[in-house]
Parts: structure tokens; C-alpha cells; sequence
């Protein structure tokens, strides 16, 4: 509450007229040239994230005219690892001190890392990485998406709650498929969900655009899960190229979740509550096209900026990033609750919402998980378990 | 127990003297659900167009206008034959509006297009379009019509309009997502509520400033659940009513010291708030629970839940 009277002295002093105070967002990415899609269905896309936080940098700067503060947003979108770096580089050198970063944990590390970054803060839009959140954590890098290990509990507490006890696992080749799957097997464990097989799906994709393909991926699927019992197959497939071919495939009759079918995650397009409208059609007006779950991290960490730059008063960006890091800060994100960041590890709490691409399902933490100081860790690493130990 | 069911005898017996009405916009069944205010039954469910929200009663209580949300205008229901009158344009996505005290203007926000838009109701037109923050939402007016107060969700501030030239004259930073915007009856302070905050803010009409912000905290309840919403605050100012969202409950406090009294246990994500005519009752709109609560002001205690149509949103009574 000390920022108002500040606040107000600031819009009473200041004339119409005087020289906005800037603030300038630096948005660092790594735009690898796109792969063939696997489905003619989802266009790749290629402005995914900075989308998000355009849209984010409109509304921070309707914010900002009637406080005096003028927002920029500084893109620096590379193609390749060099490139990132040189531009983070770049940007630094420049005085760029508040980065929005849209880049795989290695290269985040690496630009975190840079001395000239130390009294820089990094908002890490876009990435899910668990070690990101522990033993790689850094105290200067936030992180505005919900982990995997968050994603996984969001879908292991409503199984827990539908009382589908009985899990079949089926996790893809990719590291981050493997990343994805540690988190599903942890949550299982915590929520006393049984794992009654955990079966890497070994089929090679790729020949689905042949004729008489679904001949063969429903005869694989068919012998893939014959023999087997259990009440829901939890699949682990981020890159997306099986995880389709799963439902309606199975021997026995059973649902599919995970990275397909009912999908924990932080934005999906069914979503309409809390509000969610307005920024679903915002953004649908602003980049011709649905949001995704990165362009919403990308909006959540634009629009975080903004809000602390609103509550210090200031654009300095010492100041911005202190209260981000501070016990005041809040995000309202249309998740109905004010979304505030982890003391312990830098992660955004906030609720996860649980839906296929038509319908939003279920929205958890699930009532009945309840926590001693806010229910939303119940998602996630809480603080006595957590392994981040950053250098102060 | 006795008196009331005096009182209900009494009222039962003289049919003219408790001609009043209350009328809940449901948000999600596209109806306007009428009650007796009296026998407290529904006496009719009236269909409406999209998503009604924001209701209004006209001055001269002949009418009642309704934000439809999803179909873009505000519609004009006539209290005589319970049948949509009119039709009024509003801007895109209506969701609040303030009636001006002569009747003749109705302030509208526009979630959509992050404008406040000035309807002159006599006329059926938009006569102008004021800009503020991002997703404008509720609306409040001082009693002597000349100030206008709007807040924005995305932008956490409350706007003050000169009504005369729809100029802005100051723009105060509150919690975050405000919600309702409500003036005193003095016309002194406005109250702003901040659903994701989970605060209200009490603000010096005249000066622009925060005099006060009233924190609430229910023991068993998670902070995350306390979202203010609706606003209502006795004629001698005495006491504010606050509804608090998916706590559930409404918040009960001294309008004077700013002190929460107490905490009353209503119906499902509670959200806006009606005084009944003679201020003895106060009305509350549960969301998830599809019912309304009925207060007993002197009381402090809730003594009915009236079913009501789905997702009910805004109630307004009328004479």
C-alpha cells in the first residue's frame, strides 16, 4: 500500500506533458527454423510466445498512460544457440536489465550465467523444466509456466479424485518425453496412484500418411495394450507424434490424458472462465490465430513486469525486479486467484486447468487437496522438498 | 421467529403494501427470475437475450434495463408486462452500467473494447465513448450524477469521470481485478472492491485518495478464495455489506472504523448485493449454488435461501 501515496504524488506532480518514464522489456528467443508437421491439422507456428507478449505489452502500456510510463518491448528472435547468445549479449550491453526469455533450459542457463547478466532478472516464459525449478535454479530467473511436475500433479490428483487408481504409462523416446514421464511417475507416487505398467512406446511413426496406415497403427495400439488392466492410459509423447493414435485404438475401452486427450496445462482453447474471454479474443483479434499455453506465459511475464512496475512506481529496473522477488507481488492471470511466485524456487503458483481441444474438463488443484499456507502447492515441489539452493 | 411470521401474517394480509419486486439476472439460463417480495416465491422467469448480467431499475421504476453480455446490447424490460420492451444499443459485451440520477444516461462499460460508453436511453444512441484501462468493468455514480467511477480488471484502477466533460480527473491505483465501484450515499467516499486482491479499497472521493484498504481473512477459508465483489452500504452509512466470491461468505463491516463485524455464511461463489426497500433485508446472488440469500440486516443473520434460475449474477428490487 506504500506504492499508492507515491503513485498519486506522482500523477499529481507530474504534468501531462513531462517525459514518460520508460520502461523498456527485453524478449530474448530461440525461433529454430521449423521441422515438416506431423498433421496437416496445426500449422507449425512461428510467432508462438511473442504473441502473447505483444498483446501483454498493449495492455501494459494502457496501463502506463495514465501512470506516466511508457512500455517497450525489445524482440530479439534467433535462430540458433550463437545467435541467442549474441543478442542476450547485445541487449545487456545496451542496459536491457528486465528479459523475458523464451528459450530451452541449456541456453537459459547459459545466458543466466553471463556475468554482464547479474544484476539482471530473467522471466522464463515458456519453459516446464523441473530442473530448472531445482537443483539448475537461479535466483534472478522466474518462471511463469507451470512445471512439468506441477502439470503431472494437476492430472494425478483429478485420476485420484475420479478414482481412476489404475494407470497405464506409456512415455515416448525424446529426453523431454522421459523428463515428462520422472514427473508423472513422482506424482503417482505421491497421490497413490498405481503405475500398473510403464511401457515405452517403441512403434516408429511416419507411415501414417500411407493408405491402409490406420490398418496398422490400430493393430499396433490393439497388441500394445492387450493383456493389460488398468483404468486410464497416461501417455508422454511432447513432441506429438503418437500420442493421437492412442484413443479409441486400446484393447479395452479407456480414456486417454496426459500430453494428449484430457491435457494438464497452463491455457487451453476451451477456456472461458474467469474472464478468460477477454483475452482469448484479444489475443485471437491481435495474432490472427488461437492462444497457446507459450503465448500465455509469454503474456504472464510481460504483463508481471508491468505490474510491478505499476505497484514500485517505478521504472527502474532494480526496483521492478525487487518487488517481483517481493512478498507483494500478484498476477491476476484469469485463473480466478491471484497467481504469486514460489519464495523457494522462483515458479508461478497458479491452478492448472485440465482439458481436451473442446471442453475444459476440471480446473485443479481438485477441493479436497488441501496445504497449511496455500492450496495451490499442492501442485508442484513445495518448499520442504524442494532442491533449489541458488547463490544469493 | 414470532415477529416473523407476524410480520409475513401482516404482509399476507395486506397484499398492496408489499408491492415490492426483485429481479436476478441469470447469467447462464438467459432469464430474468422475478420474486415476490413479500412471500419471497418466484413469480415468474422472463427470457431474455444473451448472458444477462448488469441489471438496472429506471427512476421512475417502470423498467428495468439488462446488459446482455452476448448479445451486445442492453434491453429494456417492462415491469408492467414483464416483456422486453426494447432494445438499446450498448457497445460490444456489456457487462456493469451506472444509471444516471435524472434517469436519462446510462454509463456502460465494454469489456471488449476497453471503453465506457454513454447511452442516452430516450434517445436509443450511443452519444459518445470515453477510453480507460484494460477490460472497463464496474461502474459507480455520486449521488449528484457529476462524477462517474469505472474500473478496469487488467489495468487495477478506478477511474473518475466528470460526467459534464467526460474528461478523466484522476485515475487511482487499487487491488488487483476491481470489480464493483460504489459511492456513500454522502457522496464522500467510493468503495472498490478487488476480486483478485482480495481487498477493498476505500477511497476519498474528493481528494482521489486511498483512505483505507479493509483486508478480510476467515479462518479455514484459503486467501485464494476471498474475491470481493458486490458492495452494498446502508443509507446512514453506517455498515457495508461485502460479498466475498467462493469464500462464500459476506463480509459484515463498520463503515466508520472500517473494522470487519463479521462473516455471514450465504450460498455459492456469492456476487452482487440488493438492500430491500425498507433496508431490512439484504439480498445476495449465489453463482454455483443457483440460490439467493436473504439477510436479516438488524439480525446479521441469514435466515432464507431462495432458488433461483443458473448462475445467477445481479439483483436489483423495485417498488
Amino acid at each position: 500500500m506504500r506504492a499508492l501515496p507515491v503513485l498519486l504524488a506522482m500523477l499529481a506532480a507530474v504534468p501531462a506533458l513531462a517525459q514518460p518514464a520508460a520502461v523498456p522489456v527485453g524478449y530474448l528467443a530461440l525461433v529454430p527454423p521449423r521441422t515438416v508437421p506431423l498433421t496437416l491439422l496445426d500449422p507449425p507456428l512461428k510467432d508462438e510466445g511473442v504473441q502473447g507478449a505483444r498483446v501483454a505489452l498493449v495492455d501494459n502500456q494502457t496501463t502506463g498512460r495514465f501512470l506516466n510510463q511508457a512500455y517497450t518491448l525489445n524482440e530479439s528472435l534467433a535462430p540458433d544457440a550463437p545467435a541467442v547468445l549474441a543478442a542476450a549479449r547485445a541487449m545487456l550491453a545496451a542496459g536491457q536489465r528486465v528479459i523475458v526469455t523464451d528459450l530451452p533450459a541449456p541456453l537459459l542457463l547459459r545466458v543466466a550465467d553471463m556475468p554482464e547478466a547479474r544484476d539482471a532478472i530473467l522471466l522464463d516464459a515458456t519453459s516446464e523444466d523441473d530442473s530448472l525449478r531445482g537443483a539448475d535454479c537461479r535466483a534472478r530467473v522466474l518462471h511463469l509456466l507451470p512445471s512439468r511436475a506441477m502439470l503431472a500433479d494437476a492430472l494425478m490428483q483429478y485420476l485420484a479424485v475420479k478414482r481412476w487408481r489404475n494407470v497405464l504409462l506409456v512415455p515416448g523416446q525424446g529426453e523431454a518425453d522421459r523428463a515428462y514421464a520422472d514427473a508423472l511417475r513422482r506424482s503417482a507416487r505421491k497421490f497413490g496412484l498405481k503405475l500398473v505398467a510403464d511401457k515405452p512406446w517403441a512403434f516408429q511413426p511416419g507411415a501414417q500418411r500411407t493408405d491402409t496406415g490406420h490398418v496398422t497403427i490400430g493393430a499396433e495400439v490393439a497388441r500394445f495394450t492387450q493383456g493389460l488392466s488398468y483404468d486410464v492410459l497416461v501417455v508422454a509423447d511432447t513432441a506429438g507424434e503418437f500420442g493421437d493414435d492412442l484413443a479409441y485404438r486400446q484393447t479395452d475401452p479407456r480414456p486417454v490424458a496426459g500430453t494428449h486427450g484430457l491435457v494438464p496445462a497452463a491455457w487451453a482453447r476451451p477456456f472461458e472462465q474467469w474472464g478468460s474471454t477477454q483475452l482469448q479474443l484479444r489475443f485471437q483479434k491481435a495474432a490472427g490465430r488461437p492462444m497457446t499455453a507459450r503465448d500465455f506465459g509469454a503474456w504472464m511475464a510481460v504483463r508481471a513486469v508491468g505490474e510491478a512496475a505499476t505497484r514500485a512506481g517505478s521504472a527502474d529496473p532494480a526496483a521492478i525486479a525487487a518487488y517481483l522477488r517481493g512478498p507483494k507481488f500478484e498476477l491476476a492471470a484469469f485463473k480466478g486467484s491471484r497467481l504469486t511466485f514460489r519464495a523457494w524456487d522462483g515458479q508461478l503458483r497458479q491452478p492448472v486447468l485440465l482439458a481436451d481441444q473442446r471442453s475444459l474438463v476440471s480446473v485443479s488443484p481438485q477441493p479436497g487437496y488441501l496445504h497449511q499456507s496455500s492450496e495451490l502447492d499442492t501442485l508442484g515441489i513445495d518448499q520442504p522438498e524442494t532442491v533449489c539452493k541458488p547463490a544469493p | 421467529m414470532q415477529t416473523r411470521a407476524l410480520t409475513l401474517a401482516l404482509l399476507l394480509l395486506a397484499p398492496a403494501a408489499q408491492a415490492e419486486r426483485l429481479f436476478v439476472s441469470n447469467e447462464k439460463d438467459n432469464t430474468i427470475t422475478v420474486i415476490d417480495g413479500g412471500t419471497l416465491a418466484v413469480t415468474h422467469t422472463i427470457k431474455v437475450g444473451d448472458r444477462p448480467r448488469g441489471i438496472v431499475a429506471s427512476r421512475d421504476g417502470k423498467s428495468l434495463y439488462v446488459c446482455t453480455s452476448d448479445s451486445d446490447h442492453v434491453e429494456v424490460l417492462d415491469l408492467a408486462t414483464l416483456q422486453v420492451s426494447r432494445i438499446l444499443p450498448s457497445g460490444p459485451d456489456p457487462e456493469l452500467f451506472a444509471l444516471s440520477p435524472d434517469g436519462t444516461t446510462l454509463y456502460i462499460a465494454n469489456e471488449n473494447d476497453n471503453m465506457v460508453s454513454v447511452l442516452d436511453i430516450a434517445a436509443g444512441r450511443v452519444v459518445t465513448e470515453i477510453p480507460v484501462g484494460v477490460e472497463p468493468e464496474g461502474m459507480g455514480i455520486s449521488p449528484d450524477g457529476r462524477v462517474l467511477v469505472n474500473t478496469s480488471e487488467t489495468t487495477s484502477m478506478a477511474h473518475f469521470i466528470d460526467t459534464g466533460t467526460k474528461a478523466s480527473i484522476a485515475n487511482v491505483l487499487v487491488g488487483s481485478r476491481p470489480r464493483v465501484a460504489r459511492f456513500t450515499a454522502d457522496g464522500g467516499q467510493v468503495w472498490v472492491s478487488s476480486e483478485v486482491g482480495g481487498t477493498v479499497a476505500v477511497i476519498d472521493a474528493a481528494a482521489h485518495k486511498v483512505l483505507h484498504t479493509i483486508p478480510f481473512t476467515i479462518p479455514g477459508v484459503p486467501a485464494e478464495s476471498i474475491q470481493p465483489v458486490g458492495i452494498a452500504i446502508t443509507p446512514d452509512g453506517g455498515t457495508a455489506f461485502i460479498a466475498l466470491g467462493p469464500a462464500n461468505r459476506v463480509a459484515v463491516v463498520d463503515a466508520k472504523t472500517f473494522e470487519v463485524r463479521k462473516y455471514l455464511l450465504v450460498g455459492q461463489r456469492v456476487w452482487n448485493l440488493a438492500f430491500s426497500l425498507d433496508g431490512k433485508r439484504l439480498y445476495t446472488t449465489n453463482g454455483i449454488s443457483n440460490d439467493m440469500s436473504v439477510i436479516d440486516v438488524e439480525a446479521l443473520r441469514v435466515t432464507k435461501s431462495v432458488p433461483v434460475g443458473r448462475l445467477p449474477w445481479g439483483v436489483v428490487v423495485t417498488p
